[in-house]
């Protein structure tokens, strides 16, 4: 498998007064083509900060960051990415928050409607289409924000703790969702998380990142799928992996 | 991508219930409402009529019938439309003038926030010098007609507008426009698609404040050099010692006033028709 995304001996320090706050020091990392990656760190290693740099939002201080071999200047519109909050257009509704970035692509309305339509019953929202964001639940934007990400096509998606602000069983519900979406779909995954379990049960592979995007560990995950939370949770190498992560997180922290 | 259809995780469709309401359930509140203003409006008007000859002077408190058989006599010779119909017009024209250039000039500055940073100061001043002292300046530019009026009405609904719109440009969140940047949107996506609906809020503020101003341009722009409108019309009553003819006066003021503001106030609704209807006003 080839490299889509590299980054390499990256920087990023933010400006306060005169004062740079590092947030990634010399990051290294390769991601291959259809993989799923989860990325597991505590808060504020620079997870997300690394994320805004792969979606090309921010410019990195020094380093370089490739995309199928072209470095990133900008946002592409091949690289999807789900941020933490909830981005969606409180005007909008459901339907006109998701047909948005084919509206700026300038697909005409017959088509962007059918699309959207398509993507509204593959979340399940069917029959909210006319609702605007603040009267859904916060799960239910959150499949809104997925579809809208899907919409465009992208090859690869970046997800930032996407279900971190959701209860337990909706959570679930969301991780087997994004599996179905992906599986066979040939998209590339970066899944950053800080909980253990989520990026056990998602990923192909595992990165734990430590203080400054330090990479603590970097590892296959071979449980086959379709892996069950419920079952996972007694097999003795879930539970040898889930010991490593902890002993790595930790480790992470102490540097 | 896999098109297998939602399983039972997906969420199921929005349930409604039908609810049966009596046309009081209903509407109860909005009458309660309405009638209590009704009996509010009777009790004040009756208490001044009654109290009019036997407690003060009717030279200088007038009483309702007395308001009332002046606006009548008004409408039958004329005065009261010629008048009004021109005081209208300055307010009308000087609020449209005066937001669309605020909007505007709010709009283009905020989305330039170094030229703002550098006028921010030199806005502040022009927008707290007291709009009526500019009157005698006005009408050396402008003369005593109707655009005197126009324009000061203008220059005082122009500030409120346009600090408001700015401010909602200003408080434009980030992750909105991060999330267009995303979708492969240019700077003309940004301002159309994210920065123009929601400054409206912002702008909707601005116009919801500026309706008294842009009367009270008017009215003063009337009452400092005139012959004809509402402001000439109080003006020329109070000098005749015609109590009851600058109360018919207020009256129609007034009733400009919550037209105008019924006007925004339904634009308003269109606008903001997203959001909760708590927030509404």
């Amino acid at each position: 498998m080839s490299a889509i995304l590299r980054l390499e001996s990256l920087s990023k320090q933010f400006v306060k007064d005169d004062l740079g706050i590092v947030a990634l020091r010399d990051f290294t990392l390769e991601i291959e083509e259809a993989g799923f990656v989860t990325v597991l760190g505590r808060s504020g290693c620079g997870k997300s900060t690394m994320l805004n740099l792969l979606a090309g939002l921010i410019p990195p201080s020094s380093g370089t960051v490739t995309y199928r071999g072209e470095p990133i200047v900008r946002p592409r519109p091949e690289i999807g990415y789900l941020t933490q909050s909830d981005t969606l257009m409180p005007w909008r509704d459901v339907r006109r928050n998701i047909e948005m970035p084919m509206e700026i692509k300038g697909v005409p309305a017959p088509r962007r409607r059918e699309r959207a339509a398509e993507l509204i019953e593959r979340v399940g929202l069917w029959g909210f289409e006319r609702h605007y964001p603040r009267e859904l639940s916060g799960g239910m934007r959150r499949r809104v924000s997925l579809a809208r990400m899907l919409v465009g096509d992208p090859e690869t998606l970046l997800l930032d703790e996407p279900f971190g602000a959701l209860d337990a069983q909706l959570r679930t519900d969301l991780q087997a969702e994004l599996l179905r979406l992906w599986e066979g779909s040939g998209q590339t995954v970066v899944f950053v998380t800080h909980d253990i379990e989520e990026a056990l049960l998602l990923g192909d592979r595992v990165v734990v990142l430590g203080r400054l995007g330090r990479v603590v560990l970097d590892r296959k995950i071979d449980i086959p799928r379709p892996r069950a939370a419920d079952e996972m949770r007694v097999d003795p190498g879930f539970v040898a992996l889930h010991r490593e992560m902890t002993a790595a997180l930790a480790e992470g922290a102490r540097s | 991508m896999s098109s297998a259809p939602p399983d039972s995780a997906a969420a199921p469709a929005a349930e409604t219930v039908p609810i049966e309401r009596t046309w009081w359930e209903r509407r109860g509140g909005t009458v309660t409402v309405a009638l209590s203003r009704l009996a509010l409006v009777v009790v004040l008007l009756a208490v001044w009529e009654w109290s009019a000859e036997r407690w003060f002077d009717i030279t200088f408190t007038s009483k309702p019938s007395a308001i009332w058989t002046r606006l009548i006599e008004w409408h039958q010779d004329g005065v009261l439309w010629a008048n009004t119909w021109v005081t209208l017009e300055e307010i009308v024209l000087g609020f449209v003038l005066g937001s669309a250039a605020g909007a505007l000039a709010g709009f283009l500055l905020a989305s330039a926030p170094r030229v703002y940073r550098v006028l921010d100061p030199f806005v502040m001043a022009l927008y707290s010098i007291p709009k009526v002292a500019l009157a005698p300046l006005f009408i050396v530019w402008f003369g005593i007609g109707t655009n005197m009026k126009v324009l000061l009405a203008a220059a005082t609904v122009f500030f409120l507008v346009f600090l408001n719109t700015a401010a909602g440009v200003r408080e434009v969140d980030r992750g909105l426009v991060d999330a267009v940047r995303l979708m492969g949107g240019t700077k003309r996506d940004i301002a159309l698609k994210v920065i123009l609906p929601s400054s409206m809020t912002g702008m909707l503020t601005g116009l919801k404040v500026a309706v008294p101003y842009a009367l009270i341009g008017a009215v003063i722009g009337e009452l400092v050099a005139s012959n004809r409108g509402l402001g000439y019309l109080i003006n020329d009553a109070a000098a005749q010692f015609d109590t009851a003819g600058v109360f018919a006066t207020l009256v129609v003021l007034s009733v400009i006033a919550a037209l105008l503001n019924l006007v925004v106030g339904l634009f308003d609704r269109w606008v903001g028709r997203w959001k909760p209807l708590e927030a509404r006003t």
